[in-house]
């Protein structure tokens, strides 16, 4: 490589003269590595087309579950139960955030005075915890309204939320206190060193921290949130499932699952990515 | 006047036992160096000093005040104390300024237009008038230190204690943060040091103690313990530093 041209003195014609000999092998490599990766998923590709139409039921399936007239039918339709979910999802989202923030700080107080509050935060996480979501939403969407209450505030809507805002905050809530947790001791010393109150030193030096610290996992929550939103369809609100639902029976067809389904991989694929990708850049700037 | 006394002072954790009856006087002005192995108890004897570990027995006297009473709130005693420590610990969150200026508004409920001419002085004064709105993460460690230590002189301490401030840093960067001791030194502040710095000790301390498994086995001016170390561990371990 000695007699290779300095870095930036060739025209791009004979750049690979500047790599050096590791560069080149890798780019060699990794050429050949993509290759064999279009390769291999074309074939599986083609064993799925050519194969999955070959099996004795497929005709039936196909018509019950990606029919293209109930598709274009049921869309625009799903589409917009779908904003109901989002809205669902748009008040429930902070509320958990601020709940879940409130629980992890009461499972830290210290002093013995408000130790009923760590308690409650204790069995609250507990509790919510341990119910599966869809019971929660159930007792409450259902117990709630149940007692006779005046409109608006027999309203699932109302209930169904609360369901999910204090499941989801009990996640959230721990998710918050491994963030406090992760913050080194070194930290509170220093803080406290400088004469900061244990609620100063919270507030200004540890949760900022630590709430930027979890923000990917939160984000993790956000996304099992937005699916889970279709729960609410069990107790009445007629989101995009419960929608689908009716479709189904109307037109004697499953396409409108299908169609449900697409609408919720376009929200959630790319808050999956978004949500990796803060991982993978806090990972980085850690190590 | 003695500024800090300690009295007997013994701590453990649990069985473990890492101030076994310290006497310690540091007069109003004095520097004093703590000097031993790992382990011998200099970190824990100075964060027992501004109340981040409870002492267990003994007391500690602050202006002749015991500051050491169980059930006493630390936190305007700690206000008086400043510290700093071996590996900085700036809140990585906030700028330099942000840094300096949290303690003095939420304790001393000052404003920030209050306080910035007094900080943009301190920065100015040990070099980092250009660094103020820099994050911690774009500082190097030896500037990083400085920032740390005008962050507890923000507080106008009346003492200040440090950890082995310089233990963490690159060797090139270790004379700029000796400079701002030596600058408090000649102002007066009184200081309480651990510290491996053997040669800066010796040209600055007024006393040094030599702690070993939690007992201060000799202290006396900086000539006579480097010089005539009466002390047979203490003859050991200023040996080891110089072979
Ligand atoms: N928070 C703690 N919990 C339990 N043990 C501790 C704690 N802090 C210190 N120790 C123990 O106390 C002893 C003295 O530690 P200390 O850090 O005070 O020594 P040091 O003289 O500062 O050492 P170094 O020069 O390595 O900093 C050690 O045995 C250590 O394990
Ligand atoms: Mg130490």
């Amino acid at each position: 490589m000695s007699d290779s041209p300095p870095a930036g003195a060739g025209s791009s014609g004979d750049r690979a003269a500047t790599l050096t000999r590791r560069q080149s092998y890798e780019r060699r490599a990794r050429r050949r590595a993509t290759l064999v990766a279009a390769g291999s998923t074309l074939a599986v590709v083609l064993a799925l087309v050519i194969l999955v139409p070959l099996a004795p039921g497929w005709e039936a399936v196909r018509k019950s579950f990606f029919n293209g007239a109930v598709f274009r039918e049921t869309f625009p339709k799903l589409l917009e139960a779908f904003t109901l979910d989002l809205l669902i999802f748009a008040w429930s989202a902070p509320a958990i955030a601020i709940l879940g923030l409130l629980i992890a700080v009461c499972r830290d107080v210290r002093a013995p005075a408000l130790y009923p509050l760590r308690l409650f935060a204790i069995v609250y996480t507990d509790i919510f915890r341990g119910i599966p979501v869809i019971l929660v939403v159930y007792l409450i969407g259902f117990g709630i309204p149940g007692l006779g209450l005046p409109r608006p505030w027999n309203s699932p809507y109302i209930w169904g939320s609360l369901a999910l805002i204090l499941t989801y905050s009990a996640y959230v809530a721990e998710i918050f206190r491994s963030g406090i947790e992760s913050i080194h001791a070194s930290q509170r010393s220093a803080a406290m060193s400088l004469g900061l109150s244990q609620s100063d030193t919270m507030r200004f030096v540890i949760l900022p921290q630590a709430i930027r610290r979890v923000v990917p996992a939160n984000m993790n929550m956000l996304i099992a949130l937005q699916k889970d939103v279709a729960l609410l369809s069990f107790i009445g609100p007629v989101e995009i499932l419960r929608q689908a639902g009716v479709y189904k029976s109307l037109l004697a067809n499953f396409t409108p699952y299908v169609v449900a389904a697409l609408i919720f991989l376009a929200v959630t694929v790319p808050a999956t990515r978004f949500a990796d990708h803060l991982m993978a850049r806090q990972a980085r700037q850690r190590s | 006047m003695s500024k800090l006394v300690l009295e007997k002072v013994t701590k453990s954790f649990g069985d473990n036992t890492v101030c076994r009856g310290i006497d310690l006087a540091v007069a109003d002005g004095q520097m004093v160096c703590l000097i031993g192995a790992s382990g011998s108890g200099k970190s824990t004897l100075l964060r027992c000093m501004n109340l981040l570990e409870p002492i267990d027995d003994g007391r500690i006297l602050l202006d002749g005040i015991d500051i050491s009473e169980p059930g006493l709130n630390p936190q305007p005693i700690r206000q008086r104390i400043g510290m700093v420590f071996q590996s900085f610990n700036l809140f990585p969150h906030m700028t330099a300024l942000d840094n300096v200026l949290l303690a003095p508004r939420r304790v001393h409920r000052k404003s920030r237009d209050a306080l910035m001419g007094e900080v943009t002085d301190l920065f100015r004064r040990f070099g980092l008038a250009d660094r103020m709105t820099h994050y911690p993460d774009q500082l190097s460690g030896g500037q990083q230190q400085r920032v740390a230590i005008i962050r507890a002189l923000a507080m106008r301490p009346e003492i200040m204690l440090f950890d082995e401030i310089t233990s963490a840093l690159d060797p090139e960067l270790v004379g700029e943060v000796l400079d701002v001791l030596r600058q408090l030194r000649a102002e007066g502040m009184t200081m309480v040091l651990a510290t491996h710095e053997m040669g800066f000790a010796r040209e600055l301390a007024d006393t040094i103690c030599f702690l070993h498994e939690g007992r201060i086995l000799e202290q006396g001016p900086p000539d006579a313990i480097f010089s005539a170390p009466q002390h047979d561990r203490t003859k050991a371990f200023l040996r080891r530093l110089t072979a």
